[in-house]
């Protein structure tokens, strides 16, 4: 653990380093690459918060990329049906909270094998959205807001505080569960479930109820996720439009060891990787082909992983049925 | 399919009839299961070796593209020499790209979910990369290798793809392996309980290894099948979704090598047939992956298993993440 610990903050430490010296050779172009790192890893942290708020509570969630992809889909049908940003967004949610119901009765009052009941997800919304698209569709997207004061701060008031709603929304989200999870009643009551469901059926707390809680909560994140993707970042859908992006979040959640922070460090971390890699595509320094370009952000996390190794601890009752006992 | 206004009996008859029905149909439908199987069984694998291996679509297309390469780049050999080396080719490097995970998994503790995910995406463009540059087919704007040789395709049995057959008989070999050797019963045991099998003796690592090693070898034996006996050479965008296709017949077979020789025709048929189906009956081809969704719904939803009293209700098919 501490040689993690000591890892992580020589890699905060060097990122920060090579950051400053960048920003003072050029000052426009580094706060230009870190604001689009927050803006490339929002959608995966917020994508990431899904998985961990299932797995906290003992449910595998392997269906992040279905609901990312449902959600965004519905969002956008929505927003460019009524052209009206707000019922897209809405909706987007609703569609989030949707697939995450359908997950919590496939594997809660079904106890059907929840990797299965992920993967049924995935395919459903695949096919769904991509049979029911059309094309040439337009949509309304959001605009970014200028927080005063806090956006004329050199560096950080364009890496935080010049953004669309949905991304001071997504980390309100993402610090509000971090709170959560670790000083609510809340929070210690799922992650008692996640980890020892039958002592926290003695102890009065209901395991299915937290479990669908938690689950459908979770799917309103992925629909806002969603919602980001289509109707801020993007603005666009087109099939098989997530690209992976549920799939990379689940890695993102055990990387940052199924804790709200970790999880958001190591999406940044990631979008910064996708940020710097576009950067020198854009502004062409050297002759690299571009998808070698493209494998740097998971050649990287590989790479650190590999160094910062240290076996990981899921939360141990998940992927199990919990039966009540009769009396 | 009612949303299109088609009829759903003619979509469905179309299916079968393009599937199932003719002689080239089936053909067709057994050269598209070929590599869903062996990728299904590189899953299975994993799912009985304790590990959720979705690096299958990576280890399977860089399979292809050796085999591909080898396909037609050595020149001036026989049928029963250039051909199997062809296969040997995309065998190892299948079994290279799944080793690599089972290998961070293995020495460094890197969960097999994370490796594999970034291993697939780096793979994917690597190999657009080769095929679009140094393995280009000469005056081709498009990414894709020359045409395999003739000394390199697979040869048909009676119009049928003879690739289908070899993987039936390894589907069942894997079955064997697991229900009758050491080795297999070694690995069975470190996918039910990690600990135990520790305990008793048995190398983690090293299942850990095969297991990944030998699914990824299978994986590229599939791409492998798929580039010389079906497509012919070897293009990006021909192999995408299969290895995915494998996590679902996999889970169809609930992680019984035999199970997904059904699965692997099932899907191969739905999949082969889903462009006529288009034609004959107006359904979007889109419509291929509701279908799947609803069947891999239905043969694991309890009340249906109930129903049919096939398999016991509730039984542990994956593993997540714990171990």
């Amino acid at each position: 653990m501490t040689r993690f610990l000591s890892f992580k903050w020589i890699l905060t430490f060097i990122l920060i380093a090579i950051t400053g010296y960048l920003y003072s050779k050029d000052g426009v172009i580094t706060t230009s690459v870190v604001a689009t790192a927050v803006i490339f890893g929002l959608p995966l942290a917020l994508a990431a918060m899904v998985g961990i708020m299932c797995e906290r509570t003992g449910i595998v969630n392997i269906g992040i990329e279905g609901t990312l992809l449902f959600s965004s889909f519905i969002g956008f049908f929505v927003a460019s049906s009524t052209n009206n940003g707000v019922f897209g967004i809405i909706s987007a949610i609703t569609a989030g909270v949707v697939t995450g119901l359908f997950l919590a009765f496939m594997s809660i009052s079904w106890k059907m094998d929840q990797i299965i009941a992920g993967t049924i997800i995935n395919i459903l919304a695949t096919g769904l959205t991509s049979f029911l698209y059309t094309q040439g569709r337009m949509a309304p997207t959001t605009f970014p807001i200028d927080i005063p004061f806090f956006s004329s701060i050199p560096f950080f008031g364009q890496v935080l505080f010049m953004h669309g709603p949905l991304v001071y929304f997504g980390l309100v989200v993402i610090f509000s569960l971090y709170v959560a999870l670790y000083h609510t009643s809340w929070g210690l009551r799922s992650r008692a479930v996640g980890e020892h469901p039958g002592s926290a059926d003695t102890a009065g707390v209901s395991v299915f109820r937290l479990r669908y809680l938690n689950v459908a909560l979770a799917g309103a994140v992925g629909g806002l996720a969603g919602a980001y993707l289509s109707l801020e970042l993007v603005g666009s859908w087109d099939r098989g439009f997530t690209a992976g992006k549920g799939f990379t979040a689940l890695a993102l959640m055990i990387f940052g060891r199924w804790n709200p922070m970790g999880a958001l460090a190591a999406a940044m971390f990631f979008g910064l990787t996708q940020a710097v890699t576009n950067q020198l595509m854009f502004s062409d320094v050297a002759h690299i082909p571009e998808q070698f370009v493209n494998m740097l952000p998971y050649v990287l996390t590989i790479v650190v992983l590999a160094i910062s190794a240290g076996k990981v601890r899921p939360p141990a009752a998940e992927g199990l049925q919990y039966e009540k006992e009769k009396a | 399919m009612f949303l299109q206004g088609a009829q759903p009996m003619d979509a469905y008859g179309s299916l079968f009839s393009h599937g199932f029905g003719s002689w080239e149909g089936f053909a067709k439908t057994l050269g598209k299961a070929t590599p869903l199987m062996l990728s299904g069984l590189a899953v299975t694998i994993g799912l009985r070796s304790g590990l959720f291996n979705i690096g299958v679509q990576g280890q399977l297309v860089s399979g292809a593209l050796a085999a591909g390469w080898a396909g037609y780049a050595i020149q001036g050999l026989p049928i029963y020499i250039h051909l199997p080396i062809a296969l040997l080719f995309g065998i190892f490097f299948g079994a290279l790209v799944g080793w690599i995970a089972g290998a961070l998994k293995a020495y460094r503790g890197i969960h097999e979910v994370i490796t594999t995910i970034m291993i697939n995406s780096i793979v994917l463009a690597l190999v657009d990369y080769l095929a679009g540059h140094n393995f280009q087919e000469p005056g081709q704007t498009l990414a894709r290798t020359s045409a395999v040789l003739p000394s390199a395709t697979i040869p048909k049995i009676f119009g049928l793809p003879s690739g289908f057959f070899f993987a039936v008989l390894l589907a069942w070999a894997v079955w064997w392996v697991f229900q009758r050797t050491t080795s297999g019963f070694r690995l069975d045991t470190v996918g039910r309980n990690k600990n135990a099998a520790w305990y008793a003796g048995i190398s983690v690592k090293r299942s850990v290894l095969i297991a990944m090693g030998v699914g990824g070898a299978i994986a590229g034996l599939g791409g492998a099948i798929e580039t010389l006996g079906v497509i012919g050479r070897f293009e990006p965008t021909f192999n995408t979704g299969l290895g995915f296709d494998g996590i679902t017949i996999a889970l169809l077979g609930r992680a019984n090598p035999l199970g997904v020789i059904p699965g692997a025709i099932l899907i191969g048929g739905i999949r082969g047939a889903s462009s006529s189906m288009q034609f004959d009956a107006g359904v979007a081809p889109e419509i291929v992956d509701l279908i799947l969704a609803l069947i891999l719904f239905c043969v694991t939803a309890p009340f249906l298993s109930k129903w049919l009293r096939s398999t016991q209700v509730g039984a542990k098919v994956t593993s997540g993440w714990s171990n």
